[in-house]
């Protein structure tokens, strides 16, 4: 118990390097969190994907369209459960700076995949059954203040045009790592207004959603679904909806790599300066840790008070800022809203956090406590200041 | 009178380890911010190289980029009759119809699917583009199955070195060359003939047009005449305003990301200069109240200080610096969002940035000193002498 008082005395000995200290690590802390909730979020849509679903695209590559009639072919498979199909309409909503995902989809079969998307009743039948309906998630309905029964229009990129749509629906997310910042629409509002427009584009979707029964069967079925198109003028590439999402992400994988080495350095930079604190500390302490020496106080002993300290210095700032990462997750979450559909602080980051301060603590305390336990008591009672 | 700087500059070397850790930190953050930096300009030139200030660009409206766009053969026509294009020597009008697309290959190696713009070109698209130069092998041959391949894809992508093949569009292509484009956008792309891809991915429209001006002040007025034209749904634009616009969210991404991070991290380094500094005044009491007493003035004690923490800083600026400039050799490649096709780039060092780190380290020194060397300043010298 005195060694507590002591080691929590000593630590307060200096008010305002010990406040300095712990708020130099709350700072680090807090960007360390902060940039290990941005790596997840970069994985979030991979996280997000379900073992029972494989995603069917051209091999050729994304911005290659399949043909509609496909999607027969491919229920025809033993093991498919359910077909929907969608094309990343990428459509801009007033401005181009106004980014929102979204997707030209077969409603029915769609939401039959998605159970994530949840939808009150009476908004998905209103969807179904309106063919310039289209549902947007809550994040998104909440940044433009759409209400159901809202009419909206997105300037087409890929698809030129001023395309009207009504909102039927406000969809949420049945698990907190579901996107809520999508729009989605009917297919066939698209496809009948390209008959008429670019007739050779209609009758094509981007990708088809494949729901299965078995996720041991997938690499079975998806070889089944590529060899049925084999040596057609459009061949697909059918994979896993986790591999789908992850093949986006090793895209950019170049700049989650220096994020996550920018999220280390800040540790090491932190460390440098509670490594300083300790140092300095020690050094005006000698004398009173050779005189504690003369009284009999073994090194490991000493070695524990220095610990000690640098242990409470760091936890406090540790815990003080694993608390205000998830306001300053939730703020960033919302002014980065557009890269990031999904920005939530996990439970692994606030282990990483706990980990990172507890070894910021060990090394920084490191080189005083070996000094101070080395030091012949004649010279650390000769040493002044 | 003035305290030498020597006085300040012994006084680091006293306590060696305070401040290497210090400066150390100062070093870490300065490095980040630079290298952030660098990293921006890196992509900002790789894209806006790719332009030339008297090239234009012909895209559809609205799409945004060459990938998204498309221009029908009639509509091509029109475009090329335009009279502010030059004229090259053998009397044709210097001017590139185009088709890109994304086709996706393995990387070599890993295997790893990415994104790689396939460009058809016509046959003349070295005049449009004097920074491209073959490096290995020959052009193609116009109307054949063969393709060149800028240096960045064929060292990184399986099947893109010179007599290798790739297999796309239910054909087989033969590379025939390899191409140099510098630190530009093209080196990350394949090229072959225009009529030949336009067949195989069964696209009968262009992406884009690509033209030299006869003088670059016609610019307006082309693009007025093609931009009302009824019969076309086109925008103009020179060939640097569009690279510069693909370029624009990565590195407002990056910028916003750089500019965070060293706000924060600095924030830790300051708070560390602060320490190291308080302590420097509190160890120094007794000499400061000698220098008072010597006849040094307040402003004095406080400037020395405050050089005494810029200099720490400064230091672990150009350490950081020094460190961010081996940066250079290195090359990223990522997937451009707005493209949605891979680019590789270097990090790259330009005067601004090292100007730019080195006041930012002097800032950060100035600001984690001012605390403690205003503390030095104010002491009473009977006071200050009195303390052991």
């Amino acid at each position: 118990m005195h060694v507590l008082k002591l080691i929590f005395r000593n630590a307060l000995r200096h008010k305002l390097r010990a406040v300095l200290t712990v708020l130099g690590i709350t700072i680090a802390i807090l960007a360390f969190g902060v940039l290990r909730t941005l790596v997840t979020a970069w994985y979030s849509g991979v996280n997000a994907s379900s073992s029972t679903r494989l995603v069917t695209r051209n091999s050729i590559s994304l911005a290659f369209f399949l043909p509609v009639s496909y999607k027969e072919k491919i229920r025809q498979i033993t093991g498919v459960k359910v077909v929907s199909h969608a094309i990343w309409f990428n459509g801009s909503y007033i401005s181009e700076k106004n980014f929102i995902p979204n997707f030209a989809v077969e409603p029915k079969t769609f939401l039959a995949l998605y159970p994530e998307y949840a939808l009150p009743d009476d908004q998905r039948d209103a969807f179904f059954r309106d063919r310039m309906a289209a549902i947007a998630g809550r994040k998104v309905a909440q940044r433009f203040n759409w209400k159901v029964g809202d009419a909206i229009s997105l300037k087409g990129t890929i698809f030129p045009g001023t395309w009207d749509f009504v909102i039927r629906g406000i969809y949420a997310g049945t698990e907190k790592s579901t996107d809520e910042t999508q729009l989605f629409f009917h297919w066939d509002y698209l496809n009948e207004r390209l008959k008429k427009t670019v007739p050779r584009r209609a009758d094509q979707t981007g990708f088809y959603l494949i729901g299965i029964d078995n996720p041991a069967r997938a690499a079975e079925i998806s070889a089944a679904v590529d060899e049925t198109f084999k040596n057609s003028l459009a061949e697909t590439l059918t994979e896993t909806e986790k591999a789908f999402q992850m093949s986006f992400v090793t895209m950019t994988e170049a700049i989650v790599t220096v994020i996550q080495i920018v999220s280390f350095l800040v540790i090491i930079i932190i460390m440098a300066v509670v490594a300083n604190t300790m140092a300095m500390t020690a050094r005006e302490r000698i004398g009173e840790y050779s005189i504690m020496k003369t009284l009999g106080f073994g090194g490991m002993h000493i070695a524990g008070l220095i610990l000690g300290e640098s242990l409470m210095i760091t936890m406090a700032g540790c815990a003080l800022g694993v608390i205000l990462t998830f306001p300053a997750a939730k703020y960033f979450g919302h002014t980065m809203g557009n890269f990031f559909p999904v920005f939530h602080v996990s439970t692994t980051t606030v282990y990483f956090d706990i980990v990172a301060s507890l070894i910021v603590a060990l090394a920084a305390a490191a080189f005083p406590t070996w000094s101070a336990v080395n030091i012949r008591i004649a010279d650390g009672l000769r040493k002044i200041g | 009178m003035k305290i030498p700087v020597s006085y300040c500059f012994r006084n680091l070397l006293t306590r060696r380890l305070t401040t290497t850790l210090t400066a150390s930190g100062m070093a870490l953050v300065v490095f980040v911010f630079a290298t952030i930096l660098m990293l921006a300009e890196g992509i900002r030139k790789t894209l806006v190289n790719t332009g030339s200030f008297d090239n234009v660009i012909v895209v559809r409206r609205a799409s945004g980029s060459e990938v998204q766009s498309g221009i029908d053969r009639h509509q091509a026509f029109i475009v090329e009759t335009q009279p502010e294009i030059t004229i090259g020597r053998d009397g044709q009008r210097l001017l590139s119809k185009e088709m890109v697309v994304i086709i996706n290959l393995p990387k070599r190696g890993s295997a790893k699917l990415s994104n790689v713009i396939i460009r058809g070109v016509s046959e003349k698209p070295l005049l449009l583009r004097p920074q491209v130069a073959l490096m290995e092998g020959r052009m193609p041959r116009a109307g054949s199955l063969e393709i060149i391949a800028g240096k960045g894809i064929a060292k990184r992508f399986k099947g893109c070195g010179v007599g290798e093949t790739l297999r796309f569009g239910v054909r087989d292509w033969t590379v025939v060359g390899v191409f140099s484009a510098g630190n530009t956008g093209f080196s990350s792309e394949i090229w072959g003939d225009v009529d030949q891809l336009m067949q195989a991915f069964r696209r009968p429209v262009y992406s884009s047009i690509t033209c030299k001006l006869r003088d670059s002040a016609d610019f307006e007025k082309m693009k007025r005449r093609i931009e009302d034209d009824p019969r076309l749904t086109l925008e103009v634009k020179r060939e640097v305003q569009y690279y510069a616009d693909q370029s624009e969210m990565m590195t407002k991404f990056l910028r916003i990301l750089g500019l965070s991070l060293t706000i924060i991290f600095s924030l830790g380094a300051m708070i560390g200069a602060t320490i190291t500094m308080y302590a420097a005044v509190a160890n120094r009491t007794s000499e400061i109240g000698t220098l008072r007493a010597l006849g040094f003035r307040r402003r004095n004690v406080l400037l020395a200080f405050l050089v005494e923490s810029m200099l720490m800083s400064v230091m672990g600026g150009c350490l950081g610096l020094f460190f961010a400039s081996f940066m250079q050799f290195f090359t990223v490649s990522t997937v451009n969002w707005q493209t949605f096709s891979e680019l590789a780039f270097s990090f790259t060092l330009t005067g601004e940035i090292v100007y730019k780190a080195i006041l930012f380290s002097a800032l950060m020194g100035f600001i984690g000193g001012f605390l403690p060397a205003f503390r030095a300043s104010r002491m009473n010298i009977v006071d200050a002498l009195r303390t052991r």
